[in-house]
This record gives structure tokens, C-alpha cells and sequence, in this order.
């Protein structure tokens, strides 16, 4: 009986206690820049894009929401041809981002992607692609990679060495 | 002419304030629910979500009508309309201010336990005819507890009777004019509050219901309108035993400064936002819990508040 009337008090003081609710519309939460929000690709600190086209990210995407077409342009960079993100398939669950060798695809903290349309939830290359490098700044995958293209050999990007020959046994 | 448009006026305004009072009381108990569970409630539609009643009768009107294929479908489309009748009919004699009731009848208190009395038909004609086995389980859980607590919901107000030395409302309001009859009687006050809970099919004691083990109970196959007026009745029911709590123990209309109805008004939704308050609280008990509550507890104690009672006022009168 005790019991009952304290559980009653217990829930009357409730109504002077501060309220969880926030507001949505009005009202919104600041979210934490690691969150998996909808998906960008990032472009390197000289504009170019980032993505190679490796197939990673589509690979480990465990709903296959991630279509790529690989291309490869006269200085010898890889990029894609086309770049679809399925969204109303896509879970947020950032293994994409972890799989980037080259941080181009990064998720972002952006929440209201809602539409009426389901196509309109397809995003296409130039939907996903933004100006800057996003969440990784200064980082420029062909400048580190050891990789040949147009203007740079091998060995020839910062923080490179030369290639090591690895048929001489000689130091 | 007077004779005959003054009780027109009475019960037009009886009638529009209790329904348009239920459908607020929707609301009402959302948002209050919803301040003791630190949450705002429905506050999207109108000012304050005050319309959010308007948006869900919308809504209701709109849903499918649908009968059970097997159902009985006089008894189950004559039972919803029962209890709103019952419910509606036993507000005819509360008095909302001096002299301010549709019919002052001798036999008032009587007249509204004998309503409520009539409200088992409903819940027992709606689960028999729904054809559906949760439906009937709810409907036989209702019946086995609404007639329980109707024993001792009469019994427990019998002391404010033996005190007032009538039947009839308004004069049971004018006899509190010295003490309100809560103290006196705070036994009964007891004993019918928690009756009037279980009369009304409250969370405490919503075992008809009981939306974790019966689906939803006696209105299971219920949809649309049919299921707007269970769900309605249910809050005239709230007002009718809150207005009655005032009526019998909290004075009436009786307060100082304020007009009587003002007055009769506040206390009517104090009330009911105790019962909001309970709801909030406290969980379920068991069938039989429900049941020894009331024939082991309840009972005698109503017993024994009527045997003290008569025994004073006896005493009180040589």
C-alpha cells in the first residue's frame, strides 16, 4: 500500500523534471562529425577526384548498394565513369569509408535525406561528389602511393623513396 | 413553453460539454502521460496539439467499418452504442451547480449505479459477438470484475447516503456544506475510488483489456466508429465517476469566490487527472489479485465503514 501511494509521488514528481523531448523540426541535435550520415565523395587537396575505382567499397557493401564503372583518363589516374549509390538501400553502416584506400568515399553527419520518390534516392556521381577534401584534409593518394602517372614517376611523390629493385641482392 | 425549452437547453448543454469534455480528455490524458513520463504529448496539431482529438475522430471516421465474417452482427454493432447510451444517460442526474441538473431525481445515486450496472451488457454482448476467443476471454474477465466491484462501489457510498440522509445528488452536495464528506467517509472515498477504477476499465485495472496477453480485449475486431465509441465511452465514463467523487465526497459545486460550475469544473478535472496520475504509476495486477482485492479487502471494509457510519449517525440522532 506504502509502496503504491510513494510510486504515485514518485510519477507526480515527474512533472517538474525536465523534459527528454527534442523538438525535431525546430529543434535539432548537433551530430558528432563521426557520424554515418549520407554518403559524399571527397576530392584531393588539388581538386581532383579521389576515387580510383578500386571496387573495394561496392565490394564490402553488404547490401550491394554501391554500383562503380571503372575508367582510366590519359595520365594514366584511375576514376570512375559512373558512381551510383543506391540510399534506399544503403544501411549506414560505414564500411565503405573503412575500406577507401583513399579516403575518397566518406559518410557525413546529415540525417534528412527523406523523399517521396524512391528513384530520387539514387544518387549519381555528381549528387555524391563535393569540392573539398571532407573529413581528411591534405591527403592526396597519388602523391604517397609509389604509382606512375602523367608528370610524377615512381619515387617521385612526398614522403616517396625510390623503388628498390628487388632482383640485386647488393646493397 | 419555458417548461418545455428550459430542459431542452439543460440537456443540449449537458450533452455537448461531456462529449466535446471527452474528446478533450484524449488529448488531455496524452499530454498529461506524457509530462509525467518526461515527454511533451500530441502538440503538432493546433495550438498545444489541442486539436489532435479533431485529428484522430478524421482519421477514425475515414477507417474501414469492418464485421467479423462470423460475427454476430445485431449484437455487435448494438453493443458499442450500448455503453455510450448507459454512460451518457447516468450524467442526466449530476448536478453541475445549484439546481443546474438535467433530471433532479430522488432516486439519483441510484439511477447512476444502475447505469453503470447496465454497462456490463455492452462489454459482454461486444466479446460474445465478436467471435474471436481473446475477444470472449476479455469480455469474461470485464464481466467477473465489473460485477464485483459494482457490489461494494454501491456499498462504499452508502455512508455518504446515511450521512446526507438521501438519494438525491444535489441534496447529498448541499449536506457537505459544513465538512465535505471526504473526511468522514475517507473509507468510502477509498473503497469507491478504487471500485470506480475497475468500473471504468482503468490501467490498474484494465484486465479486460489487457493489451499484452488479449490483443485488445472485449474490442479486439472493434474498428472505426464502433471502436470510436468504446474509446469515447471510456472517457465519459473518466467524467462520470470523477464528477461523481466530486458530487458524493469533494463538495459539489460548493467553494468560495468562484461561480458553483467553475468550481464543480476544477474539481471534476482534478480528479481526472489523478486517474491520469494512476495510469502513469501503476502496473497491473493479476486476475485473481484483482479479484481477493476486491471480495477480501474491499468488501469488508465497505461493510464495516457503512456498519460504523450507521452507528454514528444513529447515535447522532437521539
Amino acid at each position: 500500500m506504502l509502496s503504491i501511494l510513494r510510486t504515485i509521488w514518485t510519477v507526480f514528481r515527474h512533472g517538474f523534471a525536465r523534459r527528454f523531448t527534442v523538438q525535431y523540426p525546430e529543434q535539432k541535435r548537433t551530430y558528432s562529425p563521426r557520424w554515418r550520415g549520407r554518403i559524399i565523395l571527397s576530392r584531393d587537396p588539388d581538386g581532383q577526384e579521389r576515387c580510383v575505382a578500386c571496387h573495394l567499397c561496392s565490394a564490402v557493401c553488404p547490401v550491394d548498394c554501391i554500383a562503380i564503372q571503372a575508367a582510366e583518363g590519359p595520365d594514366g589516374r584511375r576514376y570512375p565513369e559512373f558512381f551510383r549509390i543506391n540510399f534506399s538501400r544503403c544501411i549506414f553502416c560505414g564500411f565503405c569509408e573503412e575500406a577507401c584506400p583513399t579516403c575518397a568515399i566518406q559518410l557525413t553527419p546529415d540525417a534528412e535525406m527523406a523523399e517521396p520518390i524512391r528513384q530520387s534516392l539514387v544518387y549519381e556521381k555528381e549528387d555524391l561528389l563535393i569540392s573539398g577534401p571532407g573529413k581528411v584534409p591534405g591527403y592526396n593518394f597519388y602523391r604517397r602511393a609509389g604509382l606512375e602517372i602523367a608528370g610524377q614517376a615512381k619515387g617521385e611523390g612526398e614522403n616517396q623513396k625510390p623503388p628498390v629493385d628487388p632482383k640485386t641482392l647488393l646493397p | 413553453m419555458n417548461a418545455i425549452l428550459g430542459p431542452l437547453i439543460t440537456i443540449v448543454c449537458v450533452l455537448g460539454a461531456v462529449l466535446t469534455l471527452a474528446a478533450l480528455l484524449i488529448w488531455v490524458e496524452r499530454r498529461l502521460l506524457g509530462l509525467w513520463q518526461d515527454r511533451y504529448g500530441p502538440n503538432r496539431v493546433g495550438p498545444f496539439g489541442l486539436l489532435q482529438s479533431v485529428a484522430d475522430m478524421v482519421k477514425i471516421f475515414f477507417k474501414e467499418d469492418w464485421l467479423p465474417p462470423l460475427a454476430d452482427r445485431a449484437v455487435f454493432i448494438i453493443a458499442p452504442g450500448i455503453v455510450m447510451a448507459v454512460t451518457l444517460l447516468s450524467f442526466a442526474v449530476v448536478p453541475w451547480g445549484p439546481g443546474l441538473a438535467v433530471a433532479d431525481l430522488n432516486v439519483g445515486l441510484l439511477f447512476v449505479l444502475a447505469m453503470s450496472s447496465l454497462s456490463v451488457y455492452s462489454v459482454a454482448l461486444g466479446g460474445w459477438a465478436s467471435n474471436n476467443k481473446y475477444s470472449l476471454l476479455g469480455s469474461l474477465r470485464a464481466v467477473g470484475q465489473m460485477i464485483s466491484y459494482e457490489v461494494f462501489m454501491g456499498l462504499s457510498l452508502l455512508g455518504v447516503v446515511l450521512q446526507a440522509g438521501s438519494f438525491n445528488l444535489s441534496d447529498i452536495v448541499e449536506a457537505q456544506r459544513g465538512l465535505w464528506f471526504c473526511l468522514p467517509q475517507c473509507v468510502g472515498l477509498g473503497v469507491f475510488f478504487v471500485a470506480a477504477l475497475a468500473e471504468t476499465k482503468r490501467i490498474p485495472f484494465d484486465l479486460p483489456e489487457g493489451e499484452n496477453e488479449l490483443v485488445a480485449g472485449f474490442h479486439t475486431e472493434y474498428s472505426g466508429f464502433k471502436f470510436a465509441m468504446f474509446f469515447v465511452a471510456e472517457y465519459i465514463g473518466v467524467t462520470l465517476v470523477s464528477a461523481l467523487t466530486v458530487v458524493m465526497f469533494l463538495g459539489g459545486w460548493l467553494g468560495p469566490w468562484l461561480h458553483p460550475v467553475a468550481w464543480f469544473a476544477i474539481k471534476t478535472l482534478a480528479v481526472i487527472a489523478f486517474i491520469v496520475l494512476i495510469r502513469a504509476s501503476l502496473p497491473r495486477p493479476r486476475y485473481d489479485q484483482l479479484l481477493a482485492l476486491g471480495w477480501k479487502l474491499l468488501l469488508p471494509l465497505a461493510l464495516a465503514n457503512l456498519l460504523v457510519t450507521g452507528a454514528i449517525v444513529l447515535a447522532q440522532g437521539e
